[in-house]
């Protein structure tokens, strides 16, 4: 019917922006930014029993230069938060953010003078994962998730139509607070 | 990567550097590619200090560590920690919390020996109810046999991240799969991998499971097989031996100074450890020894752990003995005003109160119900009196003093940590060695940030 | 009162001690009247391992009022080690008329373990008669000895902290080589003394443990550092201070060791509020735990 029909076999038609999406999703390198005890769940998820190295990310680069990925893993305290953002501003793009556990998402257990009541308040956050901690196994549907959003990312134009769209969005959306009603 | 982070020139503003960081001197911005014009600077403006942080975001620095050091060439001169990024004012929280609640901050400190830190605060309230006698036989053993398990997972962490941070990375994957064994048994146990909230005052919060004494066997008959791994990969391996000999030097007289206690005190061929000089949970019921070395180095400590994970095994399997004779006991001590009522198992529709408890509470007795609704809503009250109860955590002393002011809430938790303690000795430990070696000194401390900083 | 302190609402701490708690407070359910003052220090002698110790006789069983005005009188008169921590009025946070249940009139003094008179019993008198002959005039020094559940707590004049804690390592019967911890402890309701540094030492040649209590007030917060004697305290002080603002003059280099540098108050402190935010949730927010009702 169109042009692909009549292709030698051989010859693969795609999109720049699946092209984008497939690479960028195929191997992430985390920066280590272990903090806490999310920290060592993150390192068993580095381990041989839930071998990150599957997808791509035993490779945890100490240098934020090198990496892609920051998995915020643990509490950040109020004196941490400046060096977090450091890191964040060091990385080059495109960079994603994973906040692991609540104390990352949300402030978690802690919510006291000390602790930043979510990384979001500091850096862009693209997936949360809750637990305390979360297991390997959350960690890696999280990570599973999180390649399925960077594998469907616009490029170009889509971009940033999609950009204005999400803030249009979120600038009409109600907050949590007023949404009532909800239990009935 | 390394890099001084203050301002550039005396004008020009360093885009990395945080604001409000006073600069002292002339500071160099290193991007890569520019030694030559790094060193022929510095070699112009003739001063030969330089001080470079190892931040708190390092690979090497057992979490979020801050060291200062001023190095000539690859010497250390001065090193200086800075601490407090993981701080989470988790001993304030716990002031608004019942007794029983803060069990589940306190666990989160050192959160590599969890249950260590549970057991000294609960420890402390005990000693402050005044019901340390009460406390059942079988939440005693059970209490020993998890903080066995406890002690092996974390020294398991400290050589397989010790070894990792040398370059071993064999020795990361061994350990983190001998730890996935033991997290596993903490699992069935307890209910979580880590964080456990178990041992809770007046005993422990839940009883065995039926399946759980084969596990720990079978967990030990592994363990047996597999911790000579690491023996035969590191005890006389001459790189091992060359970055670990003589490295992180630390005698008697600075231990005790420091307030040092642990593998680096017991490196110095002091044997003091608090199970056995100051017992508790029944240790001195328990046959194992303490492991000392003489050479007061990392290579010291690191032995010292290694064989204190065999002595583990060794109570973990005393601790089955005793448990396989002790079916059916309570776990939880018989006064009702403070025994944590819940028992939980897991129904149709998730985890929740056992049936049978729900009967029991809702159908048989008033005062259990009663006892449930105020132990669980308000909490047992505690005298009013200060406790402090020491413990052989993997780290060394670690110590809860808990202050009661006749409430619910602990009036004042503090804890004091080993690890805290322990990296004092960093800039006595490095200060004139190299910049490998502050790695392997610090290594050899396994300081754990969430106990340093809580 | 002085409870309006404390962070949390006044009629929070106004609650009543447990009656029910028969096995903590036996001794006190018998002795003491249903509607007076329920003294819940330490007034019997320590069972279990420690030596017997021969507590003084607690004071409050007999001069526990059941007056209000008596119990504000003896809190505004008591030394700057006061055993009165506070009154406890009414049940279930109730004040004033309305409340006809009967228990709002209910008044309940809590007391701290009341000092102990020497002897003391065990290595205790040893200890506390070596420094007797060490330093003449000890009882300027030592304040108050305070004996409970097996722990004997010292609690010593602040100027001759140092002092002390020389003779305390450094003499061969005493021997106190190890200091454990310093912590700082903020006691609103002690006027005069509101803030403590409490220091656990240990003996490893005797294998023993003693804890030193040192207050200061809010108007003064100085106490002499004991860096020089036990360098591990170095940081422990440094920590005190931050999170209590304790001063502690002689020390080396006395700066924040936890809160970012130019943090500004001293978190731990019981005015300080906990800082929390309320959480979201859909449809409703919950406050942070130092703002939520609470029934103790």
């Amino acid at each position: 019917m169109g042009v692909e029909e009549k292709l030698p076999s051989g010859v693969l038609l795609t999109t720049l922006e699946n092209l984008f999406g497939y690479m960028r999703s195929a191997a992430f390198w985390p920066a280590t930014f272990g903090l806490a005890c999310c920290a060592i769940e993150m390192m068993t998820y580095g381990a041989p029993r839930y071998d990150s190295g599957r997808w791509g990310q035993e490779v945890f680069r100490a240098s934020p230069r090198q990496a892609d990925l920051m998995i915020v893993a643990g509490r950040v305290s109020q004196k941490m938060a400046p060096v977090l953002r450091q890191i964040y501003d060091q990385m080059p793009n495109p960079k994603w953010v994973l906040a692991m556990g609540v104390c990352a998402s949300t402030g978690g257990m802690f919510n006291n003078y000390a602790i930043v009541q979510g990384v979001d308040h500091v850096v862009p956050v693209d997936m949360y994962l809750p637990g305390c901690p979360p297991r390997p196994e959350m960690l890696i549907d999280a990570m599973f998730k999180l390649r399925e959003k960077v594998r469907n990312t616009p490029i170009g134009i889509n971009a940033i139509e999609a950009a204005q769209e999400q803030e249009q969005q979120q600038l009409e959306a109600p907050t949590l607070v007023e949404q009532k009603g909800l239990l009935r | 990567m390394s890099t001084t982070d203050t301002t550039d020139e005396a004008t020009e503003q360093d885009p990395f550097a945080a604001g409000g960081d006073a600069a002292e001197g002339h500071v160099y911005t290193v991007t890569g590619q520019d030694w030559d014009s790094l060193v022929s600077e510095q070699a112009e403006r003739g001063d030969e200090r330089i001080v470079v942080n190892m931040g708190p975001q390092h690979p090497s620095t057992h979490g979020v560590l801050r060291l200062i050091l001023e190095l000539e060439g690859e010497s250390v001169t001065e090193a200086r920690c800075g601490i407090g990024y993981l701080h989470t004012g988790i001993e304030k929280n716990m002031e608004f919390r019942n007794w029983t609640q803060g069990v589940t901050f306190c666990t989160r400190m050192d959160y590599l020996a969890p249950l260590h830190n549970e057991t000294t605060y609960c420890l402390g309230v005990e000693r402050l109810l005044d019901i340390e006698a009460e406390i059942p036989e079988k939440a005693n053993v059970l209490r020993v046999l998890m903080l066995e398990l406890n002690r092996i997972s974390s020294h398991l962490v400290c050589i397989a991240t010790g070894g990792m941070e040398i370059g071993a990375l064999t020795v990361m994957t061994i350990g983190f799969r001998e730890r996935e064994k033991v997290l596993d048994a903490f699992e069935l146990i307890t209910g979580l991998r880590m964080n456990h909230a178990y041992i809770r005052p007046g005993g422990v919060a839940q009883d065995l499971p039926d399946k759980a004494l084969d596990f720990v066997k079978d967990l030990v008959v592994w363990m047996k097989k597999h911790l000579p791994e690491y023996a035969a990969f590191c005890n006389e391996n001459p790189v091992f031996k060359a970055r670990l000999s003589g490295v992180g030097h630390l005698d008697l007289a600075g231990c005790l100074a420091l307030g040092i206690t642990g593998p680096p005190l017991r490196a110095t061929g002091y044997d003091w450890d608090l199970r056995k000089k100051q017992p508790y949970c029944g240790y001195e019921s328990y046959d194992f020894e303490v492991q000392t070395w003489d050479t007061m180095d990392a290579y010291g400590r690191f032995r010292i752990r290694l064989n204190e994970m065999w002595q583990s095994l060794k109570i973990i399997e005393q601790c089955v003995e005793r448990l396989e004779k002790m079916r059916g006991e309570p776990i939880m001590i018989a006064d009702k005003k403070i025994a944590w009522p819940a028992q939980l198992s897991i129904g149709s529709d998730g985890m929740g109160n056992s049936n049978e408890y729900i009967k029991h509470i809702m159908g048989q007795s008033m005062e259990a119900l009663i006892h449930h609704f105020k132990l669980v809503t308000e909490g047992f009250r505690v005298p009013p009196g200060q406790a402090y109860v020491p413990i052989e955590s993997p780290r060394g002393e670690l110590g809860a003093h808990v202050v009661s002011d006749g409430g619910t809430r602990p009036f004042r938790a503090h804890f004091r940590d080993p690890s805290f303690t322990n990296l004092q000795a960093m800039p006595v430990m490095c200060e004139g060695a190299m910049v490998s070696d502050v790695v392997v000194a610090v290594a050899s401390l396994d300081p754990v940030m969430g106990g340093v900083d809580r | 009162m002085s409870e309006d302190k404390r962070p949390k609402p006044v009629e929070g701490r106004d609650e009543d001690a447990s009656t029910g708690s028969a096995h903590i407070h036996e001794e006190s359910d018998e002795k003491a009247p249903i509607t007076g003052a329920e003294p819940e220090g330490e007034s019997e002698p320590d069972a279990g391992t420690k030596p017997e110790s021969l507590t003084g006789e607690a004071p409050s069983v007999d001069s526990g009022a059941t007056e209000a005005e008596e119990d504000e009188a003896q809190l505004a008169t008591t030394e700057p080690t006061a055993e009165v921590l506070q009154v406890r009025r009414g049940m279930f946070g109730v004040k004033g008329s309305g409340d006809t249940s009967g228990y709002g009139g209910l008044t309940r003094v809590v007391e701290f373990p009341a000092a102990a008179t020497p002897p003391f019993g065990g290595w205790w008198d040893q200890v506390y008669d070596r420094i007797g002959a060490l330093i003449p005039d000890f009882s300027d020094v030592i304040t108050k000895v305070v004996i409970h559940r097996g722990e004997i707590t010292f609690h010593v004049e602040r100027r001759h902290l140092p002092t002390l804690v020389q003779h305390l390592r450094d003499d061969a019967r005493l021997r106190f080589e190890f200091c454990s911890s310093v912590s700082g402890v903020h006691y609103p309701t002690d006027k005069g003394a509101e803030l403590h540094a409490v220091y656990h030492l240990q003996s490893m040649t005797h294998n023993r443990r003693i804890r030193l209590e040192v207050s200061a007030p809010d108007s003064d917060p100085h106490i002499p550092s004991v860096v020089a004697t036990y360098p591990t305290a170095d940081w422990h002080e440094r920590e005190t201070y931050d999170m209590f603002g304790i001063v502690f003059d002689g020390h080396p280099a006395l700066t924040r060791i936890l809160m970012p540098d130019d943090w500004p108050g001293y978190p731990q402190r019981k005015d300080y509020p906990l800082g929390g935010i309320p959480v979201e949730y859909k449809g409703a927010t919950i406050p942070p735990p130092d703002q939520r009702r609470s029934y103790s």
